[in-house]
């Protein structure tokens, strides 16, 4: 897994919903694309499961099943009722766990 | 024998059933795997349609990234799903009590089909929305 980019606003007000948008580098291979040279089927390895929580409690949770494209991008909304971390982590079929944090100051 | 018009007919109407057969087979694939999708995410229960923006392109030039988008306010649970690809669930997704029920991808698309959207709202019904888009090149090469 390559180097994730997320985008989340440094502060916000009180109860403010945001717009946090996600992407990060995985070839994303579906296990249907079959390799030139041996004609063999290449192994499935997808990002299989992406989450989002904000002070250790689960914003949003996504368990991909296969057909999201390469370098998988997710973006959604949410409130922030204080200030605190949201911490993104990104896991994939051959066990690689890719994880980030943001900081989002309530003034 | 006298073939007479009306057999003539017949035979030509069995005929074509036969050569249609494989055709309407994979179809039913297709439905069925979408079926029993739904059916694993509803668990049989009655689906609603409505309650839920679905974004997506009238016509997507490469199917291999089509962003797709859906708005389905006081959601606990959805499922994305193409109707027409190998596999017709692209990715479940779980929205905690400060999520706003949103999420945008991008997603691959096979060919022409269907994309739907289910989601469980707070109270346990079900909702859907369902929106076509026209893919030019499909994105699951072989």
């Amino acid at each position: 897994m390559g180097k994730p980019r997320v985008k989340v606003p440094k502060s916000a007000k009180a109860g403010e919903v945001i717009t946090v948008k996600t992407l990060i580098k995985h070839k994303m291979e579906s296990g249907r694309r079959k390799d030139k040279k041996t004609g063999k089927l290449v192994p499935r390895n997808i990002v299989n499961m992406f989450s989002a929580s904000f002070n250790g409690e689960e914003v949003i949770k996504v368990d991909l099943h296969g057909s999201v494209s390469t370098n998988p991008y997710f973006q959604f909304q949410m409130k922030v009722p204080e200030t605190g971390e949201l911490a993104f982590k990104w896991a994939d079929d051959d066990g690689n766990v890719t994880e980030t944090s943001k900081k989002i100051t309530v003034a | 024998m006298n073939i007479s018009r009306r057999n003539a007919l017949a035979i030509g109407g069995a005929a074509l059933t036969v050569t249609l057969v494989p055709v309407s087979f994979a179809q039913a694939a297709a439905d069925d795997a979408m079926a029993k999708a739904v059916a694993e995410f509803t668990g049989g229960a009655d689906v609603a349609t409505g309650g839920i923006e679905l974004t997506t392109p009238e016509i997507a030039e490469n199917g291999n990234t089509v962003p797709v988008g859906f708005s389905a306010p006081g959601a606990k649970r959805a499922v994305l799903l193409a109707s027409k690809n190998p596999g017709p669930v692209v990715s479940f997704f779980t929205f905690g009590a400060l999520s706003a029920g949103d999420a945008s991808t991008r997603i691959r698309l096979a060919g022409t089909q269907d994309v739907v959207v289910i989601a469980e709202m707070a109270d346990g019904s079900y909702t859907q929305v369902s929106k076509a888009v026209k893919v030019t090149i499909g994105g699951c090469g072989g």
